[in-house]
């Protein structure tokens, strides 16, 4: 008996784990590029608005061409889309279908399944600000980025940011139906102030108060802090602290709140 | 060393007891069914069983481990199907399988388990297309391809039309032949007596009866016997079924009289199952 139990658990070791990851991580890829829904409202849609908003700016934005300020907010959109509100209503209705559930039954731990979750998140958002530079390149004729290891390292800490704030928003979303507009009503808004689509100098001053406590801004102004203007990742380390701050709040909640049965019974 | 054993269990939601002390035992490669209303605390100790909750008081065995501190290869050796569960909607039966069968370190081939639970020719399917049947089956397969030696079965055929009951009987009944043991929990008397080698009924987190379907049939109720007199249908219900068809008889006999539309019936397990029931409503 006792021989057995450490065979298992020797093949469940670090490689085990390892193919499991991989398993799981192809998995979430093909769950999430089979869904049309995914696909387009969480990849294709902040191309489209790079598309569309890039032939109406003009001029300069941020002593910068307003293209590439644009691209910038729009890779700050496209976190919180992704990360957060796809994360969000993705895991809303996995708990609600008992998904979550049934996976709990199976030998998948729990932190493998999320680690797979967060890092396939992760690859969809970086192919997707690999499809913006490359549609800025050719429409807009938008450089690559002169940093790419400090604008990696913004992606990633975003990337994490966000999805805390995902599982935590998702932990106190109560039914599937209305998860979705729940989160779009969070990050519509948050977008907008935090000027993911253009400047906020002329908003008035209580919707800028507003976007001054939200965390897309301050993401926003890391990666303008890097692509527009050459800096590196360590030189606003104010924009980092509160991105982190907002991600410990978000694992916060996660914790304490998330659940994976369905509320309902 | 039985599959199961469960000693004094016990587990209250707040002021809601809903498992109120049970014990009962699970041999390997049998099959068990949990019968009783909504409410009677089926899923609850199924659920404990299965390692999803923890109990309040009282000791649980599967398959050598506590579910509630399992080791690392109890869920290697499990086989779960939820009352209600769904898929990824966008992935083929086939996927699906393929999906579940990663989890495990001795999978069994997908094809063999998607030919097994009837899915051949679905087998490229997205399940969204799936009927509901078939989504039934999908969960059976995807419960099968680890290859476990218990499965769980919570109310498999809930809301399947007879066609498709049937089916699912028929496979339940391959795993036993496959050496399974299986926890089968239903409120479908005929389904339970079909399929289980011995049935346990719930009532109120209690358990009122154990035992083959046949003794439950035979030791709890008295035997019916119908007749028409006169014009007039009679009944007695009895427990010397024999002497007092005897009695009938002969008298008949003596007075050159037939017994008209005569019948003598055993009580079915629905029978003993609903005085069992509804016991506590008088």
């Amino acid at each position: 008996m006792s021989a057995g139990t450490v065979a298992v658990e020797r093949r469940g070791g670090s490689r085990g784990g390892l193919r499991l990851f991989v398993h799981q991580l192809r998995g979430e890829q093909l769950v999430f590029w089979r869904s049309r829904e995914a696909a387009f409202f969480i990849f294709m849609f902040p191309l489209l608005l790079f598309v569309l908003l890039g032939s109406v700016y003009s001029g300069k934005i941020y002593g910068v061409p307003a293209s590439r300020a644009l691209l910038a907010g729009l890779i700050g959109y496209g976190c919180a889309n992704t990360a957060f509100a796809g994360l969000a209503i993705q895991l809303v209705i996995r708990r609600e279908n008992a998904i979550l559930k049934r996976l709990r039954a199976t030998p998948l731990p729990a932190s493998t399944y999320v680690a797979a979750l967060l890092v396939s998140t992760l690859i969809v958002f970086v192919l997707q600000t690999i499809a913006l530079f490359l549609i800025g390149r050719a429409f807009y004729g938008t450089p690559f980025p002169g940093d790419p290891g400090s604008l990696i390292g913004a992606i990633v800490v975003g990337t994490a940011m966000f999805a805390a704030l995902g599982v935590a928003t998702a932990s106190v979303i109560r039914s599937a139906e209305g998860s979705s507009a729940i989160v779009n009503f969070i990050l519509l808004p948050m977008a907008f102030l935090s000027g993911a689509f253009g400047p906020t100098l002329h908003y008035p001053a209580f919707l800028r108060a507003i976007g001054d406590v939200l965390p897309l801004k301050y993401f926003i102004n890391l990666v303008n802090a890097v692509y527009l203007h050459g800096e590196t990742i360590w030189s606003k380390p104010e924009d980092l602290i509160v991105i982190v701050l907002w991600g410990v709040a978000g694992l916060l909640v996660a914790v304490f709140r998330f659940r994976w049965e369905p509320r309902e019974g | 060393m039985p599959a199961i054993s469960v000693t004094g269990l016990r587990k209250a939601y707040g002021h809601l007891e809903a498992v109120r002390g049970v014990d009962f035992e699970i041999g390997e490669g049998e099959v068990f069914g949990l019968l009783g209303p909504n409410g009677a605390g089926k899923t609850t100790t199924v659920e404990i069983l299965e390692g999803y909750r923890d109990r309040d008081d009282g000791e649980v065995s599967v398959l050598g481990h506590d579910p509630q501190k399992p080791g690392p290869d109890f869920r290697q050796r499990i086989g779960v199907v939820l009352q209600q569960s769904q898929l990824w909607p966008n992935l083929t039966v086939r996927e699906t399988h393929a999906m579940f069968a990663g989890y495990y370190e001795r999978p069994r081939s997908v094809d063999e388990v998607i030919d097994l639970v009837g899915l051949a020719e679905k087998r490229d399917a997205r399940v969204k297309t799936l009927s509901g049947g078939q989504k039934r089956r999908l969960d059976l397969g995807i419960a099968l391809v680890g290859d476990p030696d218990l499965v769980f079965l919570d109310e498999p055929t809930t809301g399947f039309d007879p066609a498709a009951r049937r089916a699912a009987w028929e496979m339940i009944r391959s795993l036993r032949s496959l050496g399974k043991t299986v926890l089968l929990t239903t409120h479908y008397l005929d389904e339970a007596e079909q399929l289980a080698d011995r049935v346990a009924v719930l009532r109120e987190g209690r358990i009122v009866r154990v035992g083959t379907p046949r003794e439950l049939t035979s030791s709890e109720l008295e035997v019916e016997i119908r007749y028409r007199r006169d014009g007039e249908d009679v009944l007695v219900k009895t427990s010397e079924p024999t002497r007092v068809l005897h009695e009938l008889t002969a008298d008949a006999v003596a007075r050159g009289r037939e017994l008209e539309r005569l019948e003598v019936r055993r009580p079915t397990l629905e029978d003993v199952y609903l005085s069992l029931t509804e016991e506590e409503a008088e």
